[in-house]
This record gives C-alpha cells, sequence and structure tokens, in this order.
C-alpha cells in the first residue's frame, strides 16, 4: 500500500495532519510526501520518527520529497504475506472423514476442489498414512494437486508411508519427506489443519 | 513461487484519537457563540458585509448558545496564529537598522536594544511606556483570542516594570467572511483583560482584511529609575522565568485535534496576565527584564545578553513546561518560527546531552509567555517564593548570568 500526499504551499502543521491521516489508514506501506520548506519537512521527519517509522528525504529545487515506512514497509511484505498464509494441511487419510468409505472418496475430491478457490492458499501440505494415495499414480485429486503446486504450495508426502503402501516409485506429486521435516513443518505454522 | 495476496483484514486503525476526558478542542467548539439576530432590524443596519458601524450598539444583538450548528473555527482564517505569526528577527532586524536612528534628551528605551516597548521620560517621576501587539488567531473561540491577544500585549507594559494605564483596540477583520458578532466577541474578551489589568480602553482602530487580527496598543507608565530593560543583566545574576514554555508547538497541537490536556493547559496560561509577577518582582532586584514571546526563550535571552554584554547558561532540566509539550514537539508540531529563530540565533551551544524536543522548545514561540527576569543572586530563592506564594505557580529559576563570552548562551 503506498500514499503520495502534495503538501507544497501547506503551512506546518497542515503537513504533518496529512501524514497522520495517511497513517492511520495504513498497517504497511509507504507514503511519499512532498513539501516546500524547511519546518515541514523537519516536523514530518519528526512525526514519522515519534511513530517508530523509518522515513528518508530527498530535495530538489526547494522541494522536500520525503518517503515514510510504516510497518513492515514494501520490502518485507512478502514475508508479512507469507506469514499470514503459513498455514499447514496435514492429511492422514485418502477419503475424507469417518464412516462411509464411498462418501469419504466424493468428499476428498470436492475438498481440494474447495480448496483451489481458498484465498489465500496455504503454504504447505503434508500427506501421511494413506493420504500418500492422493499423492501417487491414479490420485483421485491429481490435478487438483497438480494447479495447487504450480500455484506456489508445497505438497510433501511421508517417506515412511511411501514405503509401507509400496507407492515409493509412484510417486507422482510434490516431494518425499521424514517426520523430522514434518514435525519442524507443523511447529513452524501458524495454523495447522489434519485431515 | 509463493502467491502474494494480499491479507484482508487485517488492515486497522493505529491512530485512534486518544478518549481524554473533556477534548478542549470538542468543548471550545462546543461553547463557540454563534449569534442569532433577535432584531431583522438589526441586519438591515448595516451588520452585513462592507459595515460594522452599528457593531458597538449592543443592544441590537443577542449572543446565545446554538449546540454545533454554524459554528466557526476561528484558526482556519489564519496560516499561523498567535506570536509565531511574527516577522522573524531576522528579516526584521535587517529592515529596522535601515532607519534613521532616533535620539533624544528623553527617550530612554528605542528601537536599539530590541526591547519589548518604547519608553520616554516625561519627568524626573514619570517615565511613559508605549506599546503596540497584534496577531492572527491562535484559537478557535473568539473570546478566548481577545484574551489572549489583549493579555499578550499588555504584558510588554509588565515587562518594562510598568504598569498600564489605557489601551486602544487593533483590528483586521473579514467582515464578509465572519459574522460581525464574533468580532465583538473578541472585543469582550479583550476588554476583560485590560479591565483585569486596571487600565482603560479608550478607542482603537479596525480595518477590513481577509484574516482576522486583533491586539492592544497600551500605553504605561513607571518611575524612571525603575524602568526595567534588557540591558541591565549582570553576570552573577539568576535567571527565573514565569510561566511553562510550550505555547508554539501546542497550538500546532490545537490545529492537528492533539494533545486535548496540554491544549487547555496551555489556553489558560496565554490568556493570563503577568500582572502578578510584574507586581511581585517590584519589590525585588530585577536587573534586566523581557517577556518570552514570539522568538521563543532562547531568542528573546539572546536579546538579553547582547544587550547587556553578557553570557548565560540555561538549565533544561530546571525548565517549567506545559503538559504535553515535550510530547508535541516529538510528533514534528514544531512551528516554523521555531525553526526560523534557531537559524538566526547562532550564540546557542547545546550541550549533547539535551534532546531535540527540548532544543526546539528552546525556541518555542511563546504567545503571551511569561516574564525573563535577570535578578540578583541574593534575591532570587525570595522572589521565587514570593512568586510562587502569589499564585505564579510555574515561576523557576532556569539559569544564571555568566561573563564567559558576551552574548553567548549554554544550554545544558
Amino acid at each position: 500500500m503506498s500514499i503520495k500526499i502534495d503538501a507544497r504551499g501547506l503551512a506546518c502543521p497542515q503537513p504533518v495532519i496529512a501524514v497522520k491521516k495517511a497513517l492511520e489508514k495504513i498497517t504497511d506501506g509507504v507514503i511519499t510526501i512532498q513539501v516546500d520548506n524547511f519546518a515541514a519537512k523537519e516536523n514530518v521527519l519528526k512525526f514519522a520518527a515519534a511513530n517508530q517509522c523509518a522515513a528518508d528525504f530527498q530535495k530538489q529545487g526547494g522541494i522536500y520529497s520525503i518517503t515514510i515506512h510504516k510497518g513492515q514497509g514494501i520490502e518485507k511484505d512478502q514475508t508479512t504475506e507469507t506469514a499470514t498464509e503459513n498455514t499447514v494441511f496435514l492429511i492422514t487419510n485418502n477419503t475424507l472423514g469417518h464412516g462411509s468409505e464411498e462418501l469419504g472418496a466424493v468428499l476428498i475430491k470436492s475438498f481440494f476442489y474447495a480448496l483451489l478457490e481458498k484465498e489465500p492458499l496455504p503454504r504447505l501440505l503434508l500427506f501421511m498414512n494413506s493420504g500418500v494415495y492422493l499423492t501417487s499414480e491414479n490420485s483421485p485429486v491429481g490435478e487438483h494437486l497438480q494447479e495447487l503446486e504450480q500455484r506456489g504450495v508445497q505438497i510433501f508426502s511421508c517417506g515412511t508411508c511411501l514405503d509401507y503402501f509400496e507407492l515409493k516409485d509412484k510417486l507422482v506429486i510434490g516431494g518425499i519427506t521424514n517426520m523430522y521435516t514434518i514435525v519442524e513443518e507443523m511447529s513452524a505454522a501458524n495454523k495447522v489443519i489434519t485431515l | 513461487m509463493l502467491r502474494m495476496a494480499v491479507p484482508g483484514g487485517t488492515i486497522r486503525s493505529t491512530g485512534r484519537r486518544k478518549s481524554a476526558a473533556g477534548c478542549a478542542l470538542d468543548e471550545k467548539r462546543s461553547k463557540l457563540y454563534t449569534v442569532a439576530m433577535l432584531n431583522d432590524a438589526a441586519a438591515e443596519k448595516g451588520m452585513g458585509c462592507g459595515c460594522y458601524g452599528s457593531l458597538y450598539s449592543g443592544d441590537l444583538l443577542a449572543i446565545v448558545m446554538i449546540g454545533s450548528a454554524n459554528m466557526i473555527k476561528l484558526t482556519e482564517y489564519s496560516k499561523s496564529g498567535g506570536c509565531a505569526a511574527k516577522i522573524g528577527p531576522g528579516h526584521l532586524s535587517g529592515i529596522l537598522c535601515s532607519l534613521p536612528k532616533m535620539t533624544h534628551p528623553q527617550l530612554m528605551v528605542g528601537l536599539d536594544t530590541s526591547d519589548d516597548a518604547g519608553v520616554y521620560k516625561l519627568n524626573e517621576t514619570t517615565a511613559l511606556i508605549q506599546t503596540v501587539d497584534f496577531f492572527t488567531p491562535i484559537v478557535d473561540d473568539p473570546y478566548v483570542f481577545g484574551q489572549i491577544a489583549a493579555a499578550n500585549s499588555l504584558s510588554d507594559i509588565y515587562a518594562m516594570g510598568g504598569k498600564p494605564l489605557t489601551a486602544m483596540n487593533i483590528v483586521a477583520f473579514p467582515v464578509c467572511k465572519l459574522d460581525a458578532a464574533v468580532l465583538l466577541e473578541i472585543l469582550r474578551g479583550g476588554l476583560e483583560k485590560v479591565t483585569e489589568a486596571g487600565a482603560l480602553l479608550v478607542g482603537g482602530h479596525s480595518i477590513q482584511d481577509n484574516e482576522p487580527k486583533y491586539g492592544l496598543s497600551v500605553t504605561g507608565v513607571a518611575h524612571p529609575e525603575a524602568i526595567l530593560t534588557n540591558a541591565g543583566a549582570r553576570p552573577g545574576d539568576v535567571l527565573l522565568l514565569t510561566k511553562a514554555i510550550g505555547t508554539g508547538v501546542l497550538t500546532m497541537a490545537a490545529r492537528a485535534d492533539m494533545f486535548d490536556e496540554g491544549v487547555r493547559v496551555a489556553i489558560d496560561s496565554m490568556r493570563r496576565l503577568n500582572k502578578t509577577a510584574a507586581e511581585v518582582m517590584s519589590g525585588f532586584t530585577v536587573h534586566a527584564c523581557t517577556d518570552v514571546t514570539g522568538f521563543g526563550l532562547l531568542g528573546h535571552l539572546s536579546e538579553m545578553v547582547t544587550a547587556s554584554h553578557v553570557a548565560a547558561e540555561i538549565y533544561t532540566k530546571d525548565l517549567p513546561f506545559l503538559p504535553e509539550a515535550q510530547n508535541a514537539a516529538e510528533m514534528g508540531l514544531v512551528p516554523a518560527g521555531a525553526y526560523h529563530t534557531r537559524e538566526y540565533v547562532k550564540n546557542v551551544t547545546f550541550a549533547s546531552s539535551v534532546a531535540d524536543a527540548l532544543q526546539d522548545l528552546c525556541f518555542d514561540p511563546q504567545t503571551s509567555g511569561g516574564l525573563l527576569l535577570s535578578v540578583a543572586a541574593t534575591d532570587a530563592e525570595k522572589l521565587l517564593t514570593s512568586l510562587r506564594a502569589a499564585g505564579v505557580d510555574e515561576a523557576s529559576i532556569i539559569g544564571r548570568i555568566t561573563d564567559k563570552g558576551a552574548g553567548s548562551i549554554y544550554v545544558y
């Protein structure tokens, strides 16, 4: 989020008020303000500092252009956004829910279909136990998982599980991982959803 | 590749208004007087645009409270308010020095010592003190603006050691933009302070202008030997200040709707006369006196040390500040005048330990600021005690006069 303010010709405290209003509008982002006098420049820099915002300025022909970074600023926006979508799905079955296998097979398809529509997408899908059937050949949800992978979702299957079901050679989507990594990934996640 | 998406719902306002009890400004606004013409004939009698001839026939006007409707914000009619609107000392001295210097046997204080008022010796027992001061609105309430402007004008007489006798209104007013009743409120506020000072309002002059302006020309008297100027400070003297500093930054804060509590206290401070302080100091050995106004503490102290050929030390830990003044300075609510004075006053050295906000406040342009006294060291504590006892609560010893380099100021 970036906001541009033209405060040329405005006397103090108007430039500071303009910055104050702009800062109130955003949590993260960059505000650029132009002022035409030394006092306004100094005051805007002071206001930014008092509000824990990094700021710098350039002077050209009597006009000061001040850039104020609020929160993480633009450079760190990516980490901020990643953090908000740092959700890990742990899929422990090749069907969804208990009760009816037939129904569960239908439900797991519609689950991944629905997941594709969700914004933001999860960061990571972990497949364990019979869940590894979903990342292997003849997966009922292969298309969906491939699309998720293309859109940046990481997909990993448990190596021990693939071994157990003799699917190691038949893995077609994502990589293989071990329990240490799985535990680490789950611990580092903002949210873990287990199916 | 991670897909970037804007996280929704996380945007929040971090700048929520403080819910401080009793927002001074909102109170002020709700108190703003709007005026109803009870008698339609009043409008026809020339209360409208271009004429305010019937202004003093107050019987035609009724001033009533009408809540929040039709409220005016007086400060919106001016760019800078109060003494912050002063022409900077740099500009001013450049202009004044090109005028021929006035000398006369009876002229005791003229232009050359940057004093608060001119003094003319009428005879061996009476000196005439004359001053004029006016500025643009510093607060939104016209009555309070009148009070502040008048207190500020009267202060120059007190700063010379005198007693005000008569005053005249100076008025500039946008009759086409503002209701004439607003002007009446300004004048009523001014009159209250003239009366409180024990002086008489004897006339005035008004012109049509885009920005409202108000002030007084005041005439006072003193015994010629009791006249206090910038020029009498002596090494060893103690510096005493009678009002807290920060009206400049807090006036800015008022415009920004911030620091309500500080703004409220600042307004009370600005409309307080320096009368009591002046009366108390007359019983002590005061060598020099000025009032702290548009050039800020250090600007006016600089005039004093220059005129007195001495140096001064100021201790910021002893400086009285208005509540929230430091916060306002840190927030960048520093009037442009503070920067101008700082640029002009070259003889100030700050210790590195003095925070930026405190340095700014040392130059903060004061409106109706306190008296700055250079008092004999032996009298300083007694004077301070007497001032406090008389109700001048913010009076503080803030530094001393030295002989370490004439015209220099060191701030610790």
